[in-house]
């Protein structure tokens, strides 16, 4: 590789521009939320008497224990169900190609290019009817739904390579449509699946319209919707704020941190293949 | 996990797998249609309950809001059928046909700027960063792709404030003059609102780029430098070309964040100060939930959804690879 010195220097300088710019938030807000609560300091001062209380504080009044395990239920709830039916519907779709698979891999493509926001109000309306709105089951079952078209368009694009060989194979042995699934596609698709999983995991994990209209009570909701709740009341004691919002990321920032090569793979693909 | 599973009897020999009839031995199965077909049921089976959750929670809701968008609605009492007046009335009102015209500033501010500079961080980068640092940068860069939207929100918030850190460092700078409450600046709300949305995604745009860069054949960059090519030569010669599709996906990505954009709005200025930051949907919200008017509401909607579409199609259609 041949690059001239001065240019290897401006790239470099340039990269710890970027890293700076993206961190230097996170530091800032750390370095606020020990202040002490109730004032309004710097954007980025170190406290004379660093405040550590105010995180237990923060831990209180957001009832962090109860967040967790909502959040928690919730993503048990919805991704081993998602993560299911799309692979079962993806298989029909790419590898049994059963009549009509173009036509319902049209459909849901089509719900690929629909904001969420777009619809929010006859989910809202239907839950009310269904009796379900204000459960956690009023985010659980539409995030299902919203995450079809992408998780289906996934699995497919996984089966559609598979060669048809390895069926037949096992259907001379006289396996059984739901067994050539669960005992030979299914392992074989591992990679996918599990990609899969971590982007609709990270997905619930940071759900917010549909906690805001769908639940009111922030305790039922996913983190990233009761954070926003946690702001509402929390708006004028920026120290407390910060010390929340921190509390609130941690958990995302360690699952990052243990599997980022995952995580960055799977959303790079996503998005490349969507 | 069981599913009525058939006994081997039934199975017979007749049909191996996938729709493919390798046995064309005459049996009454070949003179029924397709559809009643033992494995097309089956197959069926398969995609039933997705497609159940999907017609619900997607399917249903969406054509519920095309019909909701002709009547004049609560939510509660009677509606009254209304023909084509709540859409004039979005074209009529300056504050919603306002939020039309701030999504499409927004994509600006999300989608033009993360991936133009994202490019060309991504080529300077791809030149110089090669191992440890090149590793790391590629996660601090992504981190904000992974936090919820809400927090990045509530961080800037803060950031974007009277004592925040921009004014802060503003100041450090001798430009104190300048310093504001960015967000609550009628002039200054929605490009401090665009600045988070930079945030957020030029990460994303530099790894994605980058990480395709590293699977353009070396060779090609090895022999435009010993040809000499400097960075811009390499960079509208090979880079820009190669990644078309790349691009297309970053385009795609971030115009549909800049259009549904709602989250990092809700938090940071609730669509003020006025009306200067509102989009579509925080607008819809508004409408739905605290005015109840579901009609106006989902005129929005359908507009929003129609205007996504509309963007999408021609970015997929230039950036499309060139399959030979």
């Amino acid at each position: 590789m041949k690059v001239a010195r001065g240019e290897i220097w401006t790239g470099r300088a340039l990269l710890l521009v970027l890293m700076a710019f993206t961190i230097l938030p996170f530091i800032s807000i750390f370095m606020t939320a020990l202040h002490p609560s109730g004032t309004v300091p710097g954007g980025l001062e170190w406290p004379a008497d660093p405040q550590w209380i105010n995180f237990v504080t923060a831990w209180n009044m957001a009832e962090m224990p109860k967040l967790l395990a909502s959040s928690i239920f919730i993503v048990l709830a919805v991704v081993p169900v998602a993560l299911v039916i799309s692979t079962m519907a993806g298989y029909a779709i790419g590898l049994l190609r059963i009549p009509g698979a173009r036509v319902l891999f049209f459909l849901f493509v089509f719900g690929l290019t629909l904001p969420f926001s777009g619809f929010i109000i006859p989910i809202y309306i239907l839950e009310r009817a269904m009796g379900i709105y204000n459960t956690r089951l009023a985010i659980v079952l539409p995030l299902i739904a919203l995450y079809m078209p992408f998780a289906i368009f996934w699995m497919r694009a996984h089966f559609i390579n598979m060669p048809v060989e390895i069926s037949e194979a096992a259907r001379v042995d006289g396996a059984t449509t739901w067994d050539l699934f669960w005992h030979i596609h299914v392992p074989l698709a591992r990679p996918p699946i599990v990609s899969l999983g971590i982007l609709m995991a990270i997905w619930t994990w940071n759900q917010f319209l549909l906690c805001l209209v769908l639940v009111e009570d922030p305790t039922q909701r996913t983190m990233a919707g009761a954070l926003g709740a946690f702001q509402g009341h929390y708006a004028n004691d920026v120290p407390l704020l910060c010390a929340g919002t921190i509390l609130i990321l941690v958990p995302t920032l360690i699952v990052f941190i243990l599997f980022q090569r995952q995580i960055i793979e799977a959303l790079l693909q996503g998005s490349i293949k969507g | 996990m069981t599913m009525p599973t058939p006994t081997k009897s039934t199975v017979e020999s007749t049909v191996t797998s996938d729709n493919r009839h390798v046995a064309p031995a005459v049996s009454r199965r070949n003179f029924l249609p397709r559809v009643f077909r033992r494995e097309t049921f089956i197959g069926w089976l398969f995609v039933l309950p997705a497609l159940l959750m999907y017609v619900v929670f997607v399917i249903v809701p969406f054509m519920l809001t095309i019909q909701y968008s002709f009547f004049k609605w609560n939510g509660v009492g009677p509606a009254t059928w209304v023909g084509l007046k709540n859409y004039v009335t979005i074209f009529q009102v300056p504050n919603l046909i306002g939020t039309v015209i701030n999504a499409f500033w927004l994509v600006v501010w999300f989608s033009f700027i993360p991936v133009g500079l994202g490019l060309v961080v991504a080529s300077v980068i791809h030149r110089v960063a090669t191992g440890r640092l090149g590793a790391i940068s590629r996660t601090i860069l992504f981190l904000p792709n992974v936090i919820p939207l809400v927090a990045a929100g509530i961080i800037w918030g803060w950031l974007l404030a009277l004592p925040g850190l921009i004014n802060q460092i503003l100041e450090a700078f001798g430009l104190g003059a300048i310093t504001r409450a960015w967000l609550g600046d009628f002039d200054t709300a929605l490009p401090a609102v665009g600045i988070v949305g930079i945030w957020v995604l030029l990460g994303f745009c530099i790894v994605l780029l980058l990480t395709s860069m590293s699977k353009v054949d070396p060779a090609l960059y090895e022999s435009a430098r010993i040809d000499g090519a400097g960075w811009f030569k390499e960079f509208v010669a090979i880079t820009v070309p190669l990644l078309r599709y790349e691009i297309g996906v970053c385009l795609t990505v971030t115009v549909v964040a800049a259009l549904a954009a709602f989250d990092i709005i809700w938090v940071t200025t609730a669509g003020g100060p006025g009306s200067s930051t509102s989009v579509p949907g925080i607008q819809i919200y508004i409408l739905g939930f605290t005015q109840r008017a579901i009609g106006p509401a989902s005129a929005l909607a359908v507009m929003l959804m129609a205007l996504v579409v509309l963007v999408i199609i021609p970015i997929q259609y230039l950036t499309k690879e060139i399959k030979q």
